[in-house]
């Protein structure tokens, strides 16, 4: 059995987003992509849900103060 | 639950949507008292909101910056968890920032599959297992300059205790040295090749540092129970070995050592890394920092997608204006730097117009007024 690193409790949800999904985002938020926070492709994390540069990652984080918060990040 | 559909309407953070939720079965009212309620948390909430151009950043500096003053220079003296020694207070607070590779005490809490959890004799055999073990841990070693030869007197109880076979401990030494160990009556020996002394003094330092059984960094393991668990604590810090070791729950076994996570598990992981250890390294002194500053110090640190130290190497070095880095360290370095391949400053920053003198961009010096002239329209 391959274990996933994303199991560890101290990783929090990544997901790729989609082209449309993306767009969505970008539009709602009013940023260009280059302004959102980064991942690196090598990250382990970025690696093991397979996303490619210039994708946008979906981060759901379990947050201390607002118990649930989503953040994105653009693979670089 | 009849509550849940009202609140979903209203972009609330989870943890306060609970929360109203909670009073609001206390109280059971019907639905458009409930909706009244609702309506006035939600101004309430925008009201409290962080308005557009304050400075966010200063006030996390000082948040943490004043109690950090009070923090005592005490590290050790301390025993953390488990007699397992472990920087505390602002000696540790500055590694975490600094995102120190080789952190003073690293330190890892394994847990363990539910099967080796339970029982200790099976947690301890785990224990055995990655706890770095050298030759003199387990024998007595001597040198015999007459003979030009090492005698390893094997410590049977040591052996056993450590459950160790000889046959493992030969072939360990073998693999290391790149010579023959003999076996004689319970006893290994090595027989230096040439007749030098400089090289059978040698042969020994390197023997005292072969790693028999274990992983080299863990240096020491202690088993403690823990709510009906056996839980080991380690001295010394290697995720990536840890990981793969078998009985372990990796997914519960963490490591005090932030860069690691980082390069075992990812950005994202490392954040919460930041978050956790700064938060208990506060708390553990005494002191009650809103766990947002912090927040906000791990999401500057991990932008990039890579640790970024505060300071001179880091956030605080990587910034545009000369003046602003030249204000924070090294003067004269960075001036003399910036003269000689001829810098401009744009006087875009916080730090450069302050030095100037100038208005700076943040709270209400953020607006500018453009009036239309020629009159009504």
């Amino acid at each position: 059995m391959k274990m996933k690193l994303q199991d560890h409790m101290l990783v929090p949800k990544h997901e790729v987003l989609n082209k449309e999904e993306a767009e969505e985002l970008l539009r709602s938020l009013g940023v260009k992509k280059e302004q959102l926070p980064k991942i690196k492709a090598t990250d382990p994390i970025a690696k093991e849900i397979g996303a490619k540069v210039g994708d946008i990652v979906k981060i759901t984080r379990e947050s201390l103060t607002a118990g649930k918060s989503v953040a994105y990040r653009l693979v670089i | 639950m009849k509550y849940d559909s009202l609140l979903n309407k209203y972009p609330l953070p989870k943890t306060l949507k609970e929360e109203i939720k909670q009073e609001l079965e206390k109280l059971n009212v019907n639905k458009t008292a409930a909706k009244k309620i609702i309506e006035r948390c939600y101004e309430m909430y925008l009201k409290n909101l962080m308005e557009p151009g304050e400075a966010a950043g200063i006030i996390a500096a000082q948040s943490m910056g004043e109690p950090g003053t009070q923090m005592t220079m005490r590290t050790f003296h301390y025993a953390g968890v488990a007699e397992i020694d472990v920087t505390l207070g602002l000696p540790r607070l500055i590694e975490i920032l600094d995102v120190r590779k080789n952190p003073s005490t690293p330190m890892m809490t394994i847990r363990l599959t539910e099967e080796y959890a339970k029982d200790r004799e099976k947690a301890r055999e785990i224990a055995n297992k990655i706890e770095a073990t050298y030759i003199l841990d387990i024998a007595d070693v001597a040198t015999d300059i007459r003979h030009m030869r090492i005698v390893i007197n094997l410590d049977e109880k040591a052996l056993e205790r450590k459950q160790i076979k000889v046959e493992d401990v030969k072939k360990k030494i073998e693999k290391g040295l790149k010579t023959e160990v003999v076996e004689e009556d319970g006893k290994l020996i090595i027989q230096i090749s040439e007749p030098s002394f400089k090289k059978l003094m040698d042969t020994f330092d390197k023997l005292k540092n072969i790693v028999l059984v274990g992983i080299k960094e863990i240096r020491r393991v202690i088993v403690r129970k823990e709510n009906d668990e056996y839980v080991l604590y380690t001295e010394g810090s290697n995720l990536k070995k840890i990981m793969r070791v078998k009985g372990i729950d990796f997914a519960r076994t963490t490591t005090n050592n932030i860069y690691e996570i980082y390069e075992v598990l990812g950005i994202e992981a490392a954040r919460n890394a930041i978050i956790k250890e700064a938060i208990s390294t506060l708390e553990e002194q005494g002191l009650e920092v809103d766990a947002r500053h912090i927040m906000l110090v791990a999401d500057v640190m991990t932008a990039d997608g890579e640790l970024k130290q505060i300071g001179r190497h880091g956030v605080a070095g990587e910034k545009h204006s000369i003046l602003a880095r030249a204000a924070f360290e090294m003067t004269v370095n960075n001036l003399l730097d910036a003269a000689i391949k001829g810098d401009v400053d744009l006087l875009r920053g916080i730090t450069e117009n302050i030095i100037v003198g100038q208005p700076i961009k943040l709270g209400t010096g953020d607006v500018e007024l453009i009036a239309r002239l020629g009159g009504r329209r």
